[in-house]
């Protein structure tokens, strides 16, 4: 249970973190190293050289505006938890961030790192999709934004190439009229959910359901976003019928079997999540919305 | 293309941390993690390895002020931090002796360990998460099930664990 032997490199700027990462096409970034050191543990993983951004300056800040929450590579899961201004502009950060790991694992691991690692059972790479989220991404080329349907290919792969730092994520503000929730099943608090359900409900004026959008975590091998819409459109929020959308979901997910749960277990799951999550953020969306 | 200063792509570092109040410095392969480096290098065995791969929660330590797990940070990435394992929690008396935190009192009080394998993960966090809250208020269940949730005993089966939590809870505020 030892890491194989690796270089190490501690940079003290992106351009010197990027020089290294040029210099070495087996070198891998650090940052919170939560799911990196379990890795290298294991020896599941085996870089050449580990670059460590935890000293590099200027990445560790939380942005918010009206348009949405910008979140540097070095925010700890912890510090977004903890965020009321971020929280307020989009409601998911601070409710998916609450079901990430345990506390101590979420006193060091990074969001940005989590999304970057790319694993379908991760709370915020589900949470980036259904904000319609983006990444910045450095390269020696230069900087861009790479938007969430062209980051994630596979399970813990992106389509980034290997000299690319993420420096920052950005999570867009929840609309008008709209209301989120967010929950999962695990075997244990913190563990790795068996399922993981976040939604979000928009109303239009009159109080009707306009648009109804989900995301699963551990259900496929790269986040998507499901549109529910259609199974409660029209319908006055009071009076929906959310079990119907939760129906309709089940037909749209397309779940794995592993040793934690089986496949038709997943979509069971779905279907409860999600008329479960609805109906939560089908209140927080009436409330936002004059009567 | 700026320069990259060797000194920083070593395969071996020297690391300068205060540990329990105590500059320390150790030189240490930059692949070792902190709980190795702490125990085999620092001699601080009070923290346990068990899992190795950060499930467990028996290796928790506090880096500045905050708990993580030990098996999960390279010991090269604490330089220059403050480090609190295990034994930093009981506090000197005026005789030369020491005085338990009330953590530690609490899990002998309430009988909260029966091998101790996993103990000082649970002392480590629970002292840090009751010192970071408002005393004054009395503790929830849902509070004690978020502090206890991220460490594994084998065991006890958690109920003289909770039972400790409530109690050191309960010491803390009475001496406000």
């Amino acid at each position: 249970m030892k890491p194989a032997p690796f270089r190490y490199a501690d940079p003290r700027s992106l351009e010197e973190a990027l020089d290294v990462l040029a210099a070495d096409p087996g070198a891998k970034v650090l940052a919170g190293g939560q799911s990196l050191l379990p890795l290298l543990a294991m020896r599941l993983a085996a870089p050449a050289t580990l670059v460590d951004v935890n000293r590099v300056p200027g990445l560790d800040a939380v942005e918010v505006t009206g348009d949405g929450v910008r979140v540097g590579a070095l925010v700890r899961h912890a510090q977004l938890l903890r965020h009321d201004a971020a929280a307020r502009v989009q409601p998911l950060l601070a409710r998916a961030t609450a079901n990430v790991a345990h506390p101590a694992i979420r006193n060091r691991g990074t969001t940005v790192g989590s999304i970057a690692h790319a694993d379908p059972s991760g709370e915020m790479t589900s949470v980036l999709a259904l904000t319609g989220g983006s990444v910045t991404v450095t390269t020696a080329a230069g900087r861009e934004t790479v938007g969430w349907q062209d980051l994630f290919v596979g399970p813990l792969e992106t389509s980034l190439s290997g000299g690319a730092v993420v420096v920052d994520a950005f999570f867009p503000a929840l609309p008008e009229r709209s209301g989120t929730a967010f929950a999962e099943i695990a075997r244990r608090k913190g563990d790795y959910a068996v399922c993981g359900a976040g939604v979000v409900v928009t109303l239009d004026a009159d109080r009707r359901v306009s648009a109804v959008r989900a995301s699963y975590i551990s259900v496929g091998l790269v986040p998507e976003v499901h549109d529910l819409t259609e199974a409660v459109a029209g319908k006055p929020v009071d009076s929906a019928d959310w079990a119907a959308a939760g129906a309709l979901a089940r037909t749209l997910v397309d779940p794995d079997s592993d040793i934690h749960a089986s496949a038709d277990y997943r979509r069971l799951l779905v279907g409860v999540l999600t008329e479960r999550t609805l109906a939560d953020a089908a209140r927080e969306a009436a409330e936002r919305t004059a009567a | 293309m700026t320069s990259v200063d060797a000194s920083r792509t070593d395969s071996e570092r020297t690391v300068r941390v205060t540990v329990n109040g105590v500059p320390r410095e150790a030189t240490v392969p930059v692949r070792r993690v902190l709980a190795d480096a702490l125990r085999d290098d620092l001699g601080l065995t009070g923290t346990h390895v068990g899992c190795a791969h950060g499930v467990c929660g028996s290796c928790t330590v506090l880096v500045d002020g905050d708990p993580v797990r030990s098996c999960l940070v390279l010991a090269v990435q604490v330089d220059g931090a403050e480090v609190t394992t295990v034994e930093g929690l009981a506090r000197e008396d005026h005789q030369g002796g020491q005085v338990l935190h009330p953590v530690q009192e609490a899990f002998r009080e309430c009988h909260a360990l029966q091998c101790g394998f996993c103990t000082p993960g649970f002392l480590v966090t629970i002292a840090a998460g009751l010192e970071a809250r408002d005393r004054s208020a009395e503790i929830t269940e849902e509070e004690v099930d978020e502090l206890v949730g991220g460490n594994l005993c084998r065991c006890t089966g958690y109920a003289n664990i909770k039972k400790a939590v409530r109690h050191a809870a309960a010491t803390m505020r009475d001496a406000q």
